[in-house]
C-alpha cells in the first residue's frame, strides 16, 4: 500500500465522457425542470439507460461478482475501484444537475439495500432488471412522518400470513426519492421496486427491523403525494401508503426471525456506510458547480484570485474563495477515502459519516457564499446559481442529517453505544 | 490509483517517531516551554531517528530519498508529541533540504555530508520579516550583485538557533525574486540579537532577530548557483511541513480533550455523553481528517512534480492553520476552567495553534 492521489484511468476516462453529458443533457435543461416540477426528463433518462447499458453498467450501484450482472471474466488483480468510480460519476452528474442525477435509471438506494443485505439469490432476482430493455428505478422507503433520523421508531408493520406464506405490510412512508418512478408504471420505464423498512416485532425494537422488496404495482401500495420542494425538483419525492400490501415470503432482506441481536437494523446502517459518501459526492458536485461559476463571474469582472499570498494581503473576496476551495478539496478527499475503504472492505462507518458531515457543511456554505458574493447576479434566476443554492441544502438533510451524522461520528470516536450517547 | 495507506517503510518510521514523540517529547514539553529550551540529549535522540538523514541520498551521506509524503507523516507524529521539540529536531532541515532540492552540486557536496553524518548541529534559515504583511514572495531584505559578490541587507525575525548556527540560508529579494544565500557564522555585517525572542507560544524553540548590514557573500553562495533557486517550490515544502505539524498539534489537543471528556462528570454523566460536547469533538475529528488528507495530497503532488503542487500546498497550510486554531480552542473549551490552567497542555497547544498562520519557514519536509 501507499499514499497516492492519481485518478485511476477508467475513472478519468468516464469523467471525461460524463462531463459532456452533464453539459449537453443536464445543464441545458436544468432551468426548465426546475420551473416544471413533476415533469420527467425522459431524454436524460433514456440516454443514460442506453449509455450505461452500452458500458455494461446496469445501474448506478457497484457491481459484485455474485449479483448476476458480471460476465465472470474479472480476473485481473487490479485493486477494486467500483465505489471510487461511482463516487466520481455521481459527483460529475450532480455537477451537471443533482435533480436529474437522482432520477438516473438504476437501483438507487433500493438496489444498494439489496446489495448490502440480500442473499445471492435475492441479488440475482432483484437486480437483473436494471440491465433490461427499459430504464428502471429502485427506491428506499425508510422515513415516516414520525420517524426521520430516529429510524428505530418506524411504525410500519410486517406480519407473516402463515396460510399464504406472505408478508402483509401496513404503514405510511414519506420522502421516498424516486418512489413514484420506481413503483408506478410508466410506458417508458421497466418495473422497479421499493425497499420498505418495517418492523416484524415492535416489542423487539431495533432487533425487529427488516426491509422488504415491494415490487412495482403491488396491490395495496399507493403513491399518495408528490412533494413540492425547495430544490432537486426534477427528482420525485413520494409519499407512499401501504394498506394490507402482500409480498412473497422470500422478499424479506435478512433473517425472517427475531434474534436478540440488532443485525437487521445494522443491515440498514451498513447500507448507509456505503451510501453516505456517495450522497456526499453528489453534494460536492453541486458545490463545485457553484464555486466554478463564482470564479468565472469574478474573472469576467477582472477579479483575480492571488493564490500564495499571505492571508493579511488578500482581499475579502479572495479569502472567501480560497476558503471555499480548501473546503471543497478536502471534503472530496474525505469522500474518496471513505469509498476507497469500502472498495477495500475496511470498516468505514467513521469515515463515511465524517465525509457526509463535511459535505453537508461544505455544500451549503459554498453555495450560500457564492450567492452572497455575487450579489444581484447570485440572487437572479437568470443563472443557475440560485438553483444550486436550493439544491445543495438537501445534502445536509437526506441520508442522515448533519446532526445524526455528527452523532455517529461522536459515538465512533468516543467508543460509545447508542445508549451511552443519545 | 487512489490509496490512503502508508507503505511499510513509512509505517515503521511512524511507529519509531511516534514512540519518541509520546515517550520523550510529550513528557518534556511543559518544562521545555517554561524553561525556554529542550535538553540536548533529547534533541539528539530525535535526530538519531534519522528523519532528515533518510531524505538525503547516500552520495551525500544520507540513506534514502526525500519524500514529502513521508516527511508529512513524520512531521505530524513529532508535532503530536511536542511542537517545539519537532521543530528543534528538524532545524537542520531548514538548511539541508533547500540545498538538496535546489542547490548546485558543489553546495550539496560541501554541506550535506557534514550536516547529516554527525550529531545534531544547528544549521538554520532566515525567512520571516517583522511586519504584519510579511510575504515570503515579496521580501524587504535585498540581495544585490556587486562584482563577484552578493550584498545582503535587511532585517530578519524568528530565525531559529541563529546564535549557534554554523551557517544560515538568508532569503532575500534579488531583482524582486526571492532567492537563498548561504551566510556563514559570524559573517561581517551579520548581527544576531543577544536575547531570544519571546513569543506567544513555542518558547522552547530559541529564535532570534538577525540584522544584515551589507553582508557580502561570494557568488557561489547563492543557492543553485547562477541559475538560482525555484523558491516557490521550497516554500511549498515549508507549507506542507507547516500543515503536517498543525495536524499533529490538533490531534494532540483532540485526543486530550476527548479523553478528558470521557472522564469528567457533570450532572451525573460524563460530559462526552452530552451532545454539546460530543458534537464539538465530532467536528474537531472531521476537520483534522480534512486537513490531513489535503496535506497528504499536496505532499504527493510535490513528490510527483504536479504543476498545481504549489497552490495545493498553500491551500493545505492555510486550511490547516485555521483548523489547528479551531481544534485547539475547542480543546481548551472542553476542559473549561481546567483548560485555562497551565497544569494541562491544552492552553499551550492553543497558543501554538495560532502560530501556524504566521511561521512559514519554521519547518520543512
Amino acid at each position: 500500500m501507499t499514499i497516492e492521489f492519481e485518478a485511476p484511468k477508467p475513472i478519468a476516462q468516464t469523467q471525461f465522457v460524463l462531463k459532456t453529458v452533464a453539459e449537453e443533457m443536464m445543464r441545458s435543461k436544468s432551468r426548465y425542470f426546475d420551473d416544471h416540477e413533476h415533469e420527467i426528463p425522459w431524454d436524460y433518462i433514456e440516454f443514460m439507460h442506453t449509455a450505461m447499458k452500452a458500458m455494461g453498467a446496469g445501474s448506478l450501484a457497484p457491481k459484485e461478482r455474485d449479483n448476476g450482472h458480471d460476465d465472470g471474466e474479472q480476473k485481473e488483480k487490479r485493486p477494486p475501484i467500483a465505489y471510487q468510480a461511482l463516487a466520481a460519476q455521481i459527483e460529475m452528474l450532480a455537477w451537471g444537475d443533482v435533480g436529474f442525477y437522482l432520477v438516473t435509471p438504476g437501483g438507487g438506494l433500493g438496489a444498494a439495500a439489496v446489495q448490502a443485505a440480500g442473499t445471492p439469490e435475492q441479488k440475482a432476482k432483484f437486480l437483473a432488471r436494471f440491465m433490461g430493455e427499459k430504464p428502471t428505478l429502485g427506491a428506499m422507503c425508510m422515513t415516516e412522518a414520525g420517524a426521520g433520523s430516529d429510524t428505530s421508531s418506524i411504525r410500519t408493520r410486517a406480519v407473516l400470513d402463515e396460510k399464504t406464506n406472505e408478508w402483509i405490510l401496513n404503514g405510511e412512508k414519506i420522502f421516498v426519492t424516486a418512489g413514484d418512478k420506481a413503483f408506478n408504471e410508466y410506458e417508458k420505464l421497466g418495473k422497479g421496486f421499493l425497499v420498505v423498512w418495517a418492523s416484524i416485532d415492535p416489542a423487539a425494537g431495533r432487533a425487529g427491523m427488516r426491509s422488504f422488496v415491494v415490487e412495482g404495482g403491488t396491490p395495496g401500495v399507493k403513491v399518495t403525494k408528490l412533494e413540492e420542494k425547495l430544490g432537486i425538483r426534477a427528482s420525485d419525492t413520494a409519499a407512499i401508503s401501504l394498506v394490507d400490501a402482500r409480498v412473497p415470503f422470500d422478499h424479506i432482506l435478512g433473517s425472517p426471525t427475531v434474534e436478540k441481536t440488532t443485525t437487521g437494523f445494522k443491515g440498514a446502517m451498513a447500507t448507509f456506510d456505503a451510501t453516505r459518501p456517495l450522497v456526499a459526492a453528489s453534494g460536492l458536485g453541486v458545490a463545485r458547480a457553484a464555486l466554478e461559476f463564482l470564479k468565472e463571474k469574478l474573472a469576467e469582472s477582472g477579479v483575480e484570485i492571488r493564490y500564495g499570498l499571505p492571508r493579511q494581503k488578500l482581499t475579502n473576496i479572495e479569502r472567501e474563495v480560497i476558503d471555499c476551495e480548501i473546503m471543497l478539496k478536502s471534503a472530496w478527499l474525505m469522500v474518496l477515502k471513505a469509498v476507497w475503504m469500502a472498495d477495500n472492505k475496511h470498516p468505514n462507518a467513521l469515515e463515511s459519516s465524517m465525509s457526509k458531515v463535511k459535505a453537508g457543511d461544505v455544500g451549503t456554505k459554498i453555495t450560500q457564499k457564492a450567492v452572497e458574493i455575487l450579489g444581484p447576479l447570485g440572487y437572479s434566476r437568470e443563472f443557475l446559481l440560485e438553483k444550486w443554492f436550493r439544491d445543495a441544502k438537501i445534502t445536509d438533510i437526506y441520508e442522515g442529517t448533519g446532526q445524526i451524522n455528527r452523532l455517529v461520528v461522536a459515538r465512533q470516536i468516543l467508543g460509545y453505544s447508542g445508549a451511552e450517547l443519545r | 490509483m487512489y490509496s490512503f495507506e502508508p507503505n511499510e517503510e513509512q509505517k515503521m518510521l511512524i511507529e519509531a517517531v511516534g514512540k519518541y514523540a509520546a515517550n520523550d517529547l510529550r513528557p518534556a514539553g511543559r518544562d521545555a516551554e517554561e524553561g525556554g529550551s529542550l535538553p540536548p540529549k533529547l534533541i539528539n535522540k530525535g535526530w538519531e531517528l534519522g528523519v532528515l538523514q533518510a531524505s538525503i541520498p547516500e552520495a551525500y551521506g544520507g540513506f534514502g530519498d526525500r519524500s514529502a509524503v513521508t516527511g508529512a507523516l513524520a512531521g505530524e507524529e513529532l508535532a503530536f508529541g511536542n511542537l517545539a521539540g519537532a521543530l528543534v529536531v528538524g532545524v537542520p532541515s531548514l538548511f539541508a533540504l533547500p540545498i538538496l532540492l535546489g542547490g548546485a552540486e558543489e553546495q550539496k557536496q560541501e554541506y550535506l555530508p557534514k550536516i547529516v553524518e554527525g550529531n545534531w548541529t544547528p544549521y538554520t534559515a532566515a525567512l520571516i520579516e517583522f511586519a504584519f504583511d510579511f510575504d515570503p514572495l515579496a521580501l524587504k531584505t535585498t540581495a544585490t550583485l556587486a562584482g563577484d559578490e552578493y550584498v545582503l541587507s535587511g532585517e530578519k525575525a524568528y530565525v531559529p538557533f541563529a546564535k549557534e548556527a554554523q551557517a544560515m540560508i538568508v532569503y532575500a529579494a534579488l531583482d524582486g525574486v526571492t532567492q537563498g544565500f548561504i551566510v556563514p557564522k559570524a559573517a561581517p555585517g551579520l548581527t544576531v540579537a543577544d536575547e531570544a525572542e519571546k513569543m506567544l507560544g513555542l518558547n522552547a524553540l530559541p529564535t532570534y532577530r538577525v540584522k544584515l548590514d551589507g553582508v557580502k557573500v561570494p557568488k557561489a553562495n547563492r543557492i543553485g548557483g547562477d541559475s538560482g533557486l525555484d523558491f516557490e517550490r521550497i516554500l511549498a515544502s515549508m507549507r506542507v511541513a507547516n500543515a503536517a505539524a498543525a495536524v499533529g498539534v490538533a490531534r494532540a489537543a483532540f485526543d486530550y480533550a476527548r479523553d478528558y471528556a470521557k472522564e469528567r462528570e457533570a450532572f451525573g454523566v460524563k460530559i462526552a455523553q452530552k451532545q454539546a460536547v460530543a458534537f464539538m469533538l465530532a467536528e474537531m475529528r472531521t476537520e483534522i481528517e480534512a486537513s490531513r488528507l489535503l496535506t497528504w495530497e499536496a505532499a504527493w503532488k510535490l513528490d510527483t512534480g504536479k504543476d498545481d503542487a504549489n497552490v495545493d500546498a498553500y491551500l493545505a497550510s492555510t486550511g490547516a492553520a485555521d483548523m489547528a486554531m479551531m481544534v485547539t480552542d475547542r480543546a481548551v473549551q472542553i476542559l473549561g476552567g481546567h483548560g485555562y490552567i497551565r497544569e494541562h497542555p491544552v492552553e499551550m497547544w492553543m497558543r501554538e495553534g495560532r502560530g501556524f498562520a504566521m511561521w512559514t519557514g519554521f519547518a520543512m519536509v
